[in-house]
């Protein structure tokens, strides 16, 4: 099985006081495609340091992730961002949608970031998928907590991504929606093969996930 | 990816932001200033232009003071040239009890050699073919409607009594309407000598008209090139009425920069709508990223939503202007009447390129920084704004404003001056409201906490003080201050200062009108001789208008003026400088020290005069301070006896008619026709129609101010809304009711206004002190009404603004806030 994620001996330390802050201590696994992981850890533990470092959304200290066979440090922010746009979906826990959006225009724009002329269509496709059909010219704060994650989600699957990046997805949210938002997220992830990367502190949720990871003041313990 | 395509839909999807409506409406407002004034005077410009040749009524004119020698006649005639001539002069004319001040032209067959003149003589209007046959007159309709006159009556010209044969619509020479104030009567030249009006002393303009083919014009000209003598001038349709063009342009330069005001508040609008649109899109930016955006796709992203908005403010400011200046023009009667001629698209694009660069100015750079947005912060939001560069932005848009500023201006130095003004000025204010509040916040009233808000805020909230009183002071100047001048200066005259002049006295008229003034038990009136006359040299230096810069001096040295000649000083004038003359004194003048100020004569200068073509000579001696307002006969140069004593002279004096005995200005006119009465009420009146004119222009253009201070009190208030929110739920949480939070915004909001009507106010009262005691020298007693109207007017007009702005604030509910934070 290929590894459609490898981080190898990532670190992350930032200055404090004068001080260097280790965040990340030396982090190295490796992720199969199709995969579901769950890293679980204490707040401030690393974990969302992590996840960005995985995304390329932040740059590490020292060490480099392969996303695909490709590694991600070797470009700039813009190579990432390209690769980030091929590859990868992502799932916050304050949602992140855009406001000034409904929820099908939502959806659409990273297809519009794509170039493709069926945007509409898809993006109507993927809300219905998550049960939101009847909610399609709704902005978001005319959302409940768990629509605006769904929104989210069809908005992350939508490109059909190979690897989806999930941050606290039910941070927000209480548990029978949170474990709702859960299901459907495996099932999208089950239906297109996608590899799941979900940062969690939420045992019961990760314990959904094939595997987990778990970080302790920036270090891998299991 | 089609990033146009996807630039418009965000946008179209954006449009719901309050931010981009701001950036909207504040551009439109700063296009629609621009264009309003720049069609308005596009306008009138282009009236001039095409009718530059009807407004000659020829191909080349000649125009003198004084009657040509015929040769010039005769040459153009033998070079096949069509002629005409033609004598204007101001005369009354009487009908029945009522005499109305009027200019009379008298033209001969053939008139107008170019262009139509437009007149109604049953019901319809036509084209005149020819000129009025003898015995009658042409009268144009303010004539008609000032004596309640109808076509076929007669009035009394001169020694004449003659019958209105025809009523003039549009007559060559006049089509711009708002050129002259008397209204105009049409006779035939054969009829002149009959009136009796051509006397020594009358103030006439002689015109010969030429018309023919390009050739036969141009060799024409060239062969008077040499020949013409002083204050004779060749017009021809390049320099047709100089005097209204270069009044048009220093109007088109005033308001200009009158509605750069607006442009610079919609500026700062724009730069505090931009800063927040920025701030409310650092999380798309991230999102944009996070989902493979690269930072040229954001940038692109926003700079085309910018440049899109760009061109729809542009389109809606472009017709905002045109619809602006269609309605100005239609409320001014006389530029109604004159149907001007459609305005071209230059002023349009011209607005349209400021408002682009204004946006570039205020809003590119804001927007720059949303390029440098870390994905990352989609995971940690306490990721924020990229380092910004405030002072870059306002440096910018100051230099784009500066730019605007002298394109407006025409000219560096104006531009800079009245920018540097408006930046110092503004900023004056701004530092005083800004220590107003803080001052507030430390005395202990009952809404304390309102204050101390207002405080909190201090920078911002100074910003919207300077802002909507910029708007209000310059509405409160143009409405009150206006009047309140125009009456303190009408208040200071006593009741019996002298309300007509009477010109055109003949020396053998003189015991017959002092007579006359007698029998009426008038008091006996001080007749002063005049002998018109035209500065030749200075030194024995030749001077003519090309030597001068300043349009005043040059018509100081271009034109005919009275002079007189006294032993005695005036008493109404002032000596300022060196000593009257006495018995022995010979060859002396005396001069206004304002003619001598713009010319820079001294005393001990000699000063030649051409009068009746034999040249004069005269030492200055003295300088003399004359009110020109003072309703008294005054004059700019007078003489030693020995200079202008042995010349022909008419008589000018001034004197008061009470009310209770108008008839006998009636009989004044019927028993001497050649005299001029000029009634001065009539003449006040008429100006005063003029000021309102230029006041309702001002005023549309400073309207533009006003709605622009209150775009900027609402992207302020755009500004500090997430923490108003914020604020507002966490207050409620703790049990504030709606009506308390609404009632605190208010009370904000009224105080704001408060503060910039009463800024408004000082302002002008200020500005209006200034005008009253530095140019008009008159005291200036303000009103009461400026000052309620003022802090009223800010009051009502913030309040209510504010209201609609924040009124949501107080029904969100707590929750969602806090939920959302």
């Amino acid at each position: 099985m290929a590894f459609i994620l490898q981080a190898i001996d990532l670190g992350k330390q930032v200055e404090s006081g004068g001080q260097p802050l280790v965040i990340l201590n030396n982090i190295s696994f490796s992720v199969e495609t199709g995969d579901s992981l769950a890293i679980l850890g204490a707040s401030g533990s690393g974990k969302s340091t992590l996840l960005g470092l995985l995304a390329g959304l932040d740059v590490p200290s020292n060490g480099t992730v392969y996303l695909d066979g490709v590694d991600i440090f070797s470009f700039d922010e813009d190579g990432r961002a390209r690769i980030r746009g091929r590859l990868a979906g992502f799932v916050f826990q304050s949602f992140q949608l855009l406001p000034a959006l409904t929820a099908l225009e939502n959806v659409m724009l990273p297809l519009e970031l794509h170039g493709l002329a069926d945007a509409r269509e898809r993006a109507t496709a993927a809300l219905q998928r998550v049960g939101l059909e009847a909610r399609l010219g709704h902005l978001p704060r005319h959302l409940s907590g768990g629509e605006q994650q769904r929104v989210a989600i069809a908005r992350a699957f939508v490109v059909r991504p190979k690897i989806l990046f999930a941050d606290e997805p039910t941070g927000n949210l209480d548990a029978v929606t949170g474990g709702q938002v859960i299901d459907l997220m495996q099932e999208l992830n089950s239906a297109q093969g996608t590899t799941l990367i979900l940062v969690t502190h939420d045992k019961s949720l990760a314990q959904k996930c094939g595997r987990q990871l778990h970080l302790s003041n920036g270090r891998l313990v299991s | 990816m089609n990033i146009w395509l996807l630039s418009w839909r965000m946008l179209r999807r954006d449009w719901r932001t309050r931010e981009w409506r701001v950036l909207l409406i504040a551009l439109v407002l700063a296009v629609g200033s621009i264009a309003t004034v720049g069609l308005f005077a596009d306008r009138v410009s282009l009236a001039l232009q095409q009718e530059a040749t009807s407004l000659l009524g020829a191909d080349l004119r000649l125009v003198s003071s004084r009657p040509f020698s015929s040769a010039y006649r005769v040459e153009a005639l033998q070079r096949g040239l069509r002629v005409v001539e033609t004598i204007s002069f101001p005369s009354m004319v009487v009908y029945g009890h009522k005499n109305v001040l009027v200019e009379i032209q008298a033209v001969e067959e053939g008139y107008p050699l170019r262009g139509n003149i437009e007149i109604v003589e049953g019901v319809t209007q036509h084209p005149a073919q020819g000129i009025p046959i003898r015995g009658t007159a042409w009268a144009d309709s303010r004539l008609l409607q000032r004596m309640e006159l109808h076509v076929g009556d007669k009035i009394g010209v001169g020694e004449l009594q003659m019958q209105i044969a025809a009523r003039v619509v549009r007559d060559v020479d006049q089509s711009v309407g708002f050129a002259s104030f008397a209204p105009r009567v049409l006779i035939n030249a054969a009829d002149l000598q009959a009136t009796g009006l051509i006397l020594p002393g009358s103030r006439a303009s002689y015109k010969i008209l030429l018309a023919g083919d390009p050739a036969q014009v141009s060799g024409f000209r060239d062969w008077l090139q040499g020949r013409l003598n002083t204050g004779e001038k060749i017009e021809d349709v390049r320099d047709a009425r100089p005097e209204i063009r270069a009044a048009l342009e220093r109007a088109e330069h005033f308001l200009g920069l009158a509605a750069l005001t607006s442009v610079v508040l919609a500026g700062v609008a724009m730069a505090l709508a931009a800063s927040l649109f920025v701030r409310r899109h650092l999380d798309i930016c991230a999102m944009m990223r996070c989902l493979g955006a690269t930072q040229a796709q954001v940038l692109r992203l926003f700079i085309n939503q910018l440049l899109l908005l760009g061109m729809v403010a542009v389109l809606l400011g472009g017709l905002l202007g045109y619809v602006a200046q269609f309605m100005l023009v239609n409320s001014i009667e006389s530029m109604r009447d004159a149907a001007l001629p459609q305005p071209g698209l230059l002023p349009l694009w011209q607005a349209a390129a400021s408002g682009m660069a204004l946006l570039l100015g205020f809003a590119f750079l804001p927007l720059w920084q949303l390029k440098n947005v870390s994905p990352l912060r989609v995971i940690r939001r306490e990721l924020g704004m990229p380092p910004a560069r405030t002072g870059m932005v306002y440096l910018t848009g100051t230099a784009v404003l500066g730019a605007l500023f002298l394109w407006q201006a025409g000219s560096v130095k104006l531009g800079l001056t009245v920018f540097a003004g408006l930046v110092a000025g503004m900023l004056f204010f701004g530092l005083l409201a800004w220590f107003f509040l803080h001052a507030m916040a430390r005395v202990h009233l009952r809404w304390n906490h309102v204050f101390l808000n207002l405080a909190r805020y201090a920078r911002i909230n100074a910003l919207q003080i300077v802002a909507l009183s910029l708007g209000g002071m310059a509405l409160l100047l143009l409405t009150f201050v206006r009047s309140d001048l125009l009456e303190s200066w009408r208040g200071r005259m006593k009741p019996d200062t002298p309300n007509r002049f009477v010109t055109q006295i003949q020396p053998d008229q003189r015991i017959a009108v002092k007579d006359f003034f007698a029998m009426w038990q008038l008091s006996e009136p001080r007749l002063f001789p005049v002998i018109r006359g035209r500065l030749i040299s200075i030194n024995h230096h030749p001077v003519s208008g090309a030597n001068y810069a300043e349009p005043r001096a040059r018509a100081l040295v271009e034109r005919e003026f009275n002079l007189s000649w006294s032993d005695h000083m005036p008493v109404h004038n002032t000596l300022i400088r060196g000593e009257w003359w006495g018995r022995g004194d010979s060859s002396v003048l005396s001069l206004e020290e304002g003619m001598a100020k713009t010319l820079g004569i001294r005393i001990g200068d000699v000063l030649t005069y051409d009068v009746e073509g034999v040249s004069l000579q005269a030492t200055v001696t003295n300088l003399r301070k004359v009110q020109w307002d003072s309703m008294q006969v005054n004059f700019f140069v007078i003489t030693s006896r020995d200079v202008l004593g042995d010349f022909s002279a008419s008589y000018i004096s001034s004197f008061y008619l009470p009310p209770d005995k108008k008839d006998a200005g009636d009989a004044l006119i019927k028993n001497f026709p050649n005299l001029l009465l000029i009634d001065m009420d009539t003449v006040i009146e008429q100006v005063r129609q003029v000021i309102d004119q230029i006041a309702r222009t001002m005023t549309a253009v400073f309207l533009f101010t006003l709605l622009s201070g209150l775009v900027v009190l609402y992207s302020a208030i755009l500004a500090t809304q997430d923490e108003r929110v914020y604020q507002a739920a966490i207050l409620r949480t703790l049990g504030a009711s709606r009506r308390y939070l609404l009632r605190f915004y208010l009370i904000e909001f009224a105080v704001l206004g408060g503060l910039s009507g009463f800024f408004a106010a000082a302002g002008s009262v200020l500005l209006g002190w200034v005008l009253a005691v530095n140019v008009l020298d008159i005291p200036y007693h303000t009103h009461a009404l400026i000052w309620l109207a003022g802090v009223g007017g800010g009051i009502v007009t913030a309040t209510l603004a504010g209201w609609l702005a924040t009124r949501h604030v107080a029904y969100t509910p707590p929750l969602q806030v806090l939920q959302s934070v």
